[in-house]
């Protein structure tokens, strides 16, 4: 199968696109911001859209959309930590915006087609050229890089902000750090597994890591782990089934980890009761 | 006849109801109103919105199962609204308290999961997308009978449902722990209130589509509450601003060329501008008026 270049094109963006997600989305959970991914997901919507309907490239439109908006929620947000009635209204103005984009684009000289919209929405991951997976790679490396450059002092930030403060870190810039990181990476999921699914891809592996350990770096390692093991068992599963659409693939593999996080979860508790149990009749915590 | 909009009210009154499917639009987006206004003000008080947003959406992989299965539309929506209520529900809790990284992460996943599904669906079905944007951004054109009594019914049940559950809900909303505390059944009001959110989102999205639901559910609620801390005289002011949302939109698409999303969708988010506005004008004001006679 690695001898189509559209695999190869897959595999090479998806790698550090699944990289960015699960490290960006492991903050993001930590700090429970999945919906401002959602919000900018949909930005990413609106964003294509408004490109198709003016006639410049798709990814301009994207980047463009969801960057602004993560600098707007930074900016409303009370020291970056967004409330989510801000986010709601932000979203559905930008939906709206998004209706009215493809209303123009269909009617304009381009005529009506469902295809940059349905593209824009699902994604397809095999419809990448080798330039446009070149791109793609390069800017979830930087992501990459970024989000591991800041990740000390953003723990520090999103477990105590206030001591943190006191300490000199500058909580709400690294709050705006993270939220335009996540944009950015949202725009470059947005052409992988499109603007509605590339949220299981920030948000299931990062709540797996995060159900299966404590530790920092560990939780941060496994969820860029589990990032990447979505979309490749996703493009392999989309190859060998052709009538499953790889999005769909990689979503499955992802909500599947999180299913097993659970289930995981609650035997180590079973099983912990259960020893603690056997130590003291009364089932208290023996030390 | 092509509709037009003129200055003098009754002419377009009459313009308005002269097609039986716009008085069926009219109907169904009245109820819709009051239900997705009444639960949306529970849900931003309850801080659930992404769990609304993402309720709201599973109407998509509702309406393609049950086009693939060949059921009707509404047995689709309302079947997956309320699965993803009961998976959410489940998830979003750690030892027995509300944990809002996994809940906020259960949501998201059940939401991309949930469409990636939708759309797994519509290319079973034959790959052709043709409804898709009426599905995502809604129509007010095709709405039968049948559909605004089902309305009907969905709106009535969610509304006892508060009737009975309303006051320990607000209760357990407002203070969970005290609520548990005093013997309220915190659990079984959260996986009840999801369940109807779950049914109030998925019969608006049949009139705003499934990316819009948001506008009547989150701004009339959030736009009151940004006017009134008394909570009869908030709820009563979100239901008044969400008819006027869906009246308003609806003539206002009747009469041009965009569709109903893109007027609903603008109004909601001008209401809600113009209520904080206001607020942070009054506040002012007020801070101007207590502070003048301490200068003086």
């Amino acid at each position: 199968m690695f001898a189509h270049d559209f695999i190869r094109n897959a595999l090479l963006a998806g790698t550090p696109i699944a990289l960015a997600c699960g490290a960006v989305g492991y903050f993001v959970v930590l700090r429970s911001q999945v919906f401002a991914g959602d919000a900018l997901s949909h930005a990413a919507f609106t964003g294509a859209l408004a490109a198709a309907a003016a006639g410049v490239d798709l990814r301009l439109g994207l980047f463009a959309a969801t960057v602004f908006v993560a600098a707007l929620l930074a900016a409303i947000g009370e020291r970056a930590r967004i409330d989510d009635v801000t986010i709601g209204i932000v979203f559905v103005w930008v939906l709206g915006l998004g209706v009215f984009f493809l209303d123009l684009f269909n009617r304009g000289v381009n005529g009506g087609n469902g295809i940059v919209a349905s593209r824009t929405l699902f994604g397809s991951i095999f419809a990448l050229t080798t330039s446009e997976a070149r791109l793609a790679a390069l800017i979830g490396v930087c992501v990459v890089l970024a989000v591991l450059a800041i990740a000390r002092p953003l723990l520090y930030a999103t477990i105590d902000p206030q001591v943190a403060s006191a300490r000199g870190v500058p909580v709400p810039l690294l709050g705006a750090a993270l939220l335009i990181l996540l944009g950015i990476d949202t725009a470059e999921a947005t052409q992988a597994v499109g603007a509605l699914l590339l949220l299981g891809l920030i948000a299931a592996p990062a709540g797996a890591a995060i159900k299966l350990t404590a530790q920092p770096y560990q939780a941060l390692a496994l969820s860029c782990l589990f990032a990447l093991a979505s979309v490749w068992l996703g493009v392999i599963g989309a190859y060998l089934i052709s009538s499953l659409p790889p999005s769909t693939a990689i979503l499955g593999v992802a909500a599947l980890i999180y299913a097993g996080s659970f289930v995981i979860s609650f035997a180590r508790r079973e099983a912990r009761q259960a020893a603690l149990s056997a130590v003291s009749p009364l089932g208290q915590r023996a030390s | 006849m092509n509709p037009h909009l003129s200055l003098n009210p009754l002419t377009d009154y009459h313009q308005l109801v002269v097609y039986p499917f716009m008085v069926n639009a009219l109907e169904a987006g009245t109820i819709v109103a009051v239900t997705a206004s009444v639960v949306g003000w529970f849900m931003v008080l309850r801080r659930e919105t992404f769990a609304g947003h993402t309720l709201s959406l599973m109407s998509f992989p509702g309406a393609s199962a049950a086009a693939l299965a060949g059921v009707s539309l509404s047995l689709g929506y309302f079947s997956f609204c309320v699965a993803g209520a009961l998976v959410i529900a489940a998830g979003s809790r750690t030892a027995g308290r509300r944990d809002f990284g996994q809940e906020s992460a259960v949501t998201g996943t059940v939401q991309a999961a949930g469409l990636a599904l939708g759309f797994l669906f519509l290319s079973l079905y034959g790959g052709i997308l043709e409804n898709l944007e009426e599905l995502l951004f809604g129509s007010f054109l095709g709405i039968m009978t049948t559909q605004v009594q089902t309305l009907a019914a969905i709106a009535i049940g969610v509304l006892v449902f508060f009737l009975v559950a309303g006051r320990p809900l607000l209760y357990s909303t407002v203070d969970e722990l005290a609520a548990d505390a005093r013997g309220v059944p915190v659990r079984l009001l959260q996986v009840g209130f999801l369940v109807v959110l779950g049914l109030a989102v998925g019969a608006t999205a049949q009139i705003t589509g499934v990316l819009l639901v948001f506008a009547l559910l989150v701004a009339p609620a959030a736009a009151a509450q940004q006017l009134t801390a008394r909570i009869p005289l908030s709820l009563g002011l979100t239901v008044l601003f969400a008819l006027a949302i869906i009246w308003v939109g609806l003539t206002l698409a009747y009469f041009s060329v965009y569709s109903v999303g893109f007027y609903v969708a603008t109004i909601a988010f001008a209401l809600y501008l113009a209520c904080r506005l206001s607020r942070t004008a009054v506040e002012r004001i007020g801070r101007r008026a207590t502070a003048a006679p301490a200068i003086a």
